[in-house]
């Protein structure tokens, strides 16, 4: 049964969000902290260096941490403010069940009844129904150390082959794209080579908002002499001083990088010796690409044929570069083909490998690129290993010490789990990191689902909007209440650091899944003592995969300031012993030698050499349409971070941009009789919002943009679709066909709602 | 005492609107929970350019000189510091006079406070919070020479012509290389008048063309 218990503002009342404040310590100006814990940031892939002002087991403040190289003491307002997460209202001190003669719909109860009564559970559904009657999902905001464990759990103790993450709603289309140009799925080269670099095209990238720091690279990068290129429907803050903008119509990424190769053909501006020395494939791109001449890409695009020009241009012509991209071009159900479309200009450009030149997507969550390489996506072991590869199986069987033939094969992705959840296949789920009810598209179907689950069991140190189904809570960890490793967006592994204890009955989150599969009677590979522990097995475990972490200790990448993956304990072409490999900063060098390839060229192929593939261009599912004549695009705004879950509990975030707003052109404004901060209604096949209007020329006049951050009546996920990617699997969340009026009334709202509720 | 070779400069060419700086701010350990300074939107409707407004620290600070009660003192430094608070009257003046539009007055407190370049901080040789935490270093603190090694395609200014008003500043801001060439100081009162006839260094950009013109609704 996982029905809301009680009315949503009930739980408001009780388990917010409600706002934090710089209140008691946290405010007065003589106390000194007991101690700086160096660490990173728990929002962005970026995962800036930050030092938390420790007192009293309490985290009280930062000071910047200007030695750290990558951000250097920098950090967005999320970063600024993170440490009001911590001492919050709203902390999940004990676990809780489900109650609805409670007013809030929850009870506490026990920590260890509530680990029994899940393993009961489990074990009922599993017995009644299969070891695929349960779910795990997951996500990339945890550790690596816990999205391997994560994994392990669910193949090893569960027996499921139902695992995903929320890492499918973020980089996954950029992931396959990756694996099947170069075989290897991470950003090509350091942030700081972007200086000195002579173009950077970034595409669909809100750089300012979403990747802050990432700013500062390019602006340098432009004072150095690079020409800077955007492409985004929006005149996002980096766009405002760009060299050129291309106002690309929403969902026409493929279209846009097929004409741009065009004309790089047409011109010769392409480098015919690397594409005949290092690549396979470009005949057929050629030969698709000859369909999208000027004339037609631009009547796609909505990008004047002078811009596409001017792009093929500096693209083609430039000595060095760097392509970056992001959701924009990725969130698409045809996000694949677009990556692919860019890749193609990078592999055209015959600069991947050379001094300052780049290519990359930039992640969005922090721990986006290493939470997609150890096993807790359903396709994937350790290592960024096969789940479906026989050899890739027996090594994983081999260091969990299970027989391969009890291994699961692989699941599905997590839009399909809920799915599966609607057809009864899957009964029970256990979630932790996610928050489906506000990140998945159209989210009135996915409450649906989590209504129709026998037994669901969050992990959580908020209760947030999913969890409000839960039968169970277990109370998890905070960013600074645990240590671990993640993976950032330029590949490099970091490490996060323990700055203050649970508080309550609160725990690790690595040692409540341990104490699970201890209550479900299979402890065995689960009786880690320490994060460091989980660590030194996925080194085992990585081992000869591709993202292979053999060369990383915890004190390396302290003592270094972070290691770039690959790093190896053994060469991988002699297989003797290295006593400190230096990581793997730029991948594709010249001369370069990874396992794969084994010495047969750069890339991560049996030939070494990367694949051009063809980047269909397919118009959006649900495209603007007679009917829902306007393109409805969703994102972030700076000051919050993905469904809210902390950052709408954090009251300086909130103050500066409460609520969301729904941003469109004055001519469509006027079009339709409205003015700014007016009430606005936008509507599409799943639902409809009514928010304030923010009337902007930033936007494309056919286009409106709802950030993504709320829950309930103010989720722009009550609107968008669930079309996939048919790779990836991500979901198409820049795009869908809506329609605009002037609302007839404000929304009806709750008079105790507030603003971030 | 602040390093005479350690400055402040502000790109607003640079900003992104993020707030980090406002954010930090309110963490400094001498105002923490306000900020002592803002972020402005030029014209949200018709751009997305914003301003970090920190003090310009005038050699000869209006607000001082405008102050009734004598509550405003420029350290020996150069820096301009807050009211202090057994003086300070709340009146408003300096509010009204700054050519900057920096101070503002705190009501419930009955004080006007204003960014004093985190002088706890930089006054030991340290970076302001703002300019430490800005992504986009918009807002940057260090020395001539890192500046002109780093942003070859600026100039700092720290002249600004007022009507008859001339201002020098402890804070530089960055100008086009180019247009700094011609005139080293910016005449922020001409820039405000649309009709005015060609200036050397202009705060207004040209209007550019519209990106969105061939869009049809």
């Amino acid at each position: 049964m996982a029905t809301i218990p009680v009315g949503e503002q009930e739980i408001n009342d009780r388990f917010g969000p409600h706002l934090s404040a710089m209140t008691g310590t946290r405010l007065s100006t003589s106390v000194q902290p007991d101690r700086l814990v160096k660490t990173h940031c728990c929002f962005c892939g970026q995962q800036c260096g930050i030092q938390l002002k420790v007192l009293n087991n309490e985290v009280i403040g930062f000071e910047p941490w200007e030695e750290f190289p990558f951000n250097k003491g920098m950090l967005c307002p999320k970063g600024v403010k993170r440490y009001l997460q911590g001492s919050h209202p709203d902390r999940l001190l004990t676990a809780f069940h489900r109650d609805p003669s409670a007013a809030a719909g929850f009870s506490p109860m026990p920590y260890q009844q509530a680990i029994a009564r899940t393993a009961s559970e489990i074990a009922r559904l599993q017995a009644a129904y299969g070891a695929g009657a349960v779910g795990v999902l997951g996500g990339a905001s945890l550790t690596t150390e816990k999205t391997y464990l994560l994994g392990k759990f669910a193949r090893v103790c569960l027996k499921t082959p139902f695992i995903d993450y929320n890492g499918r709603l973020c980089m996954v289309s950029a992931g396959a794209g990756n694996k099947k140009a170069f075989g290897v799925d991470r950003v090509t080269s350091p942030w700081a080579d972007m200086i000195g670099t002579s173009v950077i095209w970034v595409a669909g990238s809100n750089v300012a908002e979403c990747s802050p720091i990432t700013t500062n690279y390019l602006w340098q990068a432009r004072e150095q002499g690079a020409k800077i290129i955007i492409q985004d429907p929006r005149i996002t803050p980096i766009a405002r001083t760009c060299d050129l903008y291309l106002p690309v119509r929403p969902g026409r990424d493929a279209a846009l990088f097929a004409g741009v190769l065009q004309i790089m053909i047409e011109r010769d501006w392409i480098n015919r010796e690397f594409i005949d020395a290092h690549t396979s494939g470009f005949d057929s791109v050629a030969e698709y690409c000859r369909e999208w001449t000027l004339a037609r890409t631009a009547e796609v695009t909505g990008v004047p044929q002078r811009s596409l020009m001017q792009a093929a241009e500096w693209w083609g012509t430039a000595s060095s570069s760097f392509m970056l991209h992001a959701r924009g071009i990725e969130h698409h159900s045809n996000g694949v083909q677009n990556t692919l479309g860019a890749i193609n200009l990078v592999l055209a450009s015959g600069r991947i490998g050379e001094p300052h030149s780049g290519y990359g997507t930039i992640v969005g969550q922090a721990n986006g690129q290493g939470g997609r390489e150890h096993g807790q996506k359903c396709d994937q072991l350790p290592g960024w290993r096969d789940i479906s590869n026989p050899e890739h199986r027996a090594y994983i069987a081999g260091v969990w010490d299970i027989n391969e033939a009890e291994l699961p094969g692989p699941g599905v992705d997590a839009y399909e789990m809920f799915r599966k959840i609607d057809t009864g296949e899957i009964k029970g789920l256990l979630s932790i990191c996610f928050n489906p009810k506000v990140s998945l598209p159209d989210n009135a179907f996915v409450t649906r689902c989590l209504e129709k689950l026998e037994f669901f069991v969050a992990i959580d140190f908020f209760l947030n909007d999913t969890a409000r189904h839960a039968d169970i809570v277990l109370p998890g960890s905070l960013h600074e209440e645990d240590e671990g490793t993640a993976t950032q967006v330029e590949g490099r592994i970091i490490k996060v650091n323990k700055a203050v204890d649970c508080p309550g009955e609160a725990r690790q989150d690595w040692r409540i899944i341990q104490d699970l599969a201890a209550a479900l009677g299979r402890p065995k590979g689960f009786t880690f003592t320490e994060p460091r522990a989980i660590f030194e097995e996925l080194r085992l475990a990585s081992k000869g995969g591709v993202a292979d972490y053999s060369g990383v200790t915890y004190e390396k990448i302290e003592r270094e300031m972070g290691v770039f993956w690959p790093c190896y304990s053994h060469d991988p072409a002699t297989g003797a012993a290295i006593a400190d490999h230096p990581g793997t900063p730029r991948l594709f060098q010249p001369g370069s030698y990874n396992p794969i390839a084994k010495g047969a060229g750069r890339f991560y192929f049996p030939d070494g050499r990367a694949r051009f593939n063809v980047a269909d261009y397919r118009a959006p599912i649900d495209d603007a349409s007679d009917e829902y004549p306007i393109f409805l695009t969703t994102g972030r705004v700076v000051s919050q971070f993905l469904s809210g879950t902390q950052t709408r509990r954090i009251g300086p975030l909130v103050k500066q941009y409460p609520e969301p707003r729904i941003e469109l052109h004055p001519r469509l404004a006027e079009k339709l009789g409205v003015v700014d901060q007016d009430w606005v209604t936008a509507e599409t096949r799943r639902g409809e919002i009514t928010l304030r209007a923010s009337v902007v020329t930033t936007i494309r006049p056919d286009t409106i943009f709802i950030p993504y951050h709320w829950a309930g009546k103010k989720s722009a996920n009550q609107l968008t679709v669930a079309a996939q990617d048919p790779i990836s699997k991500i979901p198409q969340y820049k795009v869908c066909g809506c329609r605009v009026r002037k609302a007839e009334a404000p929304p009806a709202r709750d008079a105790r709602l507030e603003a971030q509720q | 005492m602040k390093p005479d070779h350690l400055h402040f400069f502000i790109d607003p060419s640079r900003c992104i609107g993020c707030q980090a700086c406002v954010q930090a701010c309110s963490e400094c350990d001498t105002h923490r929970g306000d900020s002592m300074i803002h972020l402005e939107y030029i014209d949200r409707a018709s751009s997305i350019q914003t301003v970090p407004v920190v003090c310009m620290h005038c050699d000869q600070p209006t607000c001082a000189e405008v102050c009734p009660a004598d509550a405003i003192k420029r350290t020996a430094d150069g820096v301009v510091q807050s009211a202090r608070k057994p003086r300070c009257i709340a009146c408003g003046n300096c509010v009204s006079a700054c050519p900057f539009g920096v101070p503002e007055v705190y009501e419930e407190r009955k004080i006007m406070m204003k960014c004093d370049m985190c002088y706890d901080r930089t006054s030991e040789g340290r970076k302001p919070m703002c300019a430490t935490v800005c992504p986009s270093q918009a807002l940057f603190y260090g020395t001539r020479d890192e500046i002109e090694r780093l942003r070859p395609q600026s100039t700092p200014i720290n002249r600004f012509q007022f009507g008859g008003q001339a201002i020098t500043t402890r804070v530089f801001v960055m100008a086009p290389r180019g247009l700094a060439g011609l005139a080293p100081h910016l005449d922020v009162t001409a820039a405000m008048d649309e009709y005015a006839p060609a200036r050397p260094l202009a705060l207004k950009m040209a209007a550019a063309a519209d990106p969105f013109d061939d869009v049809e609704i």
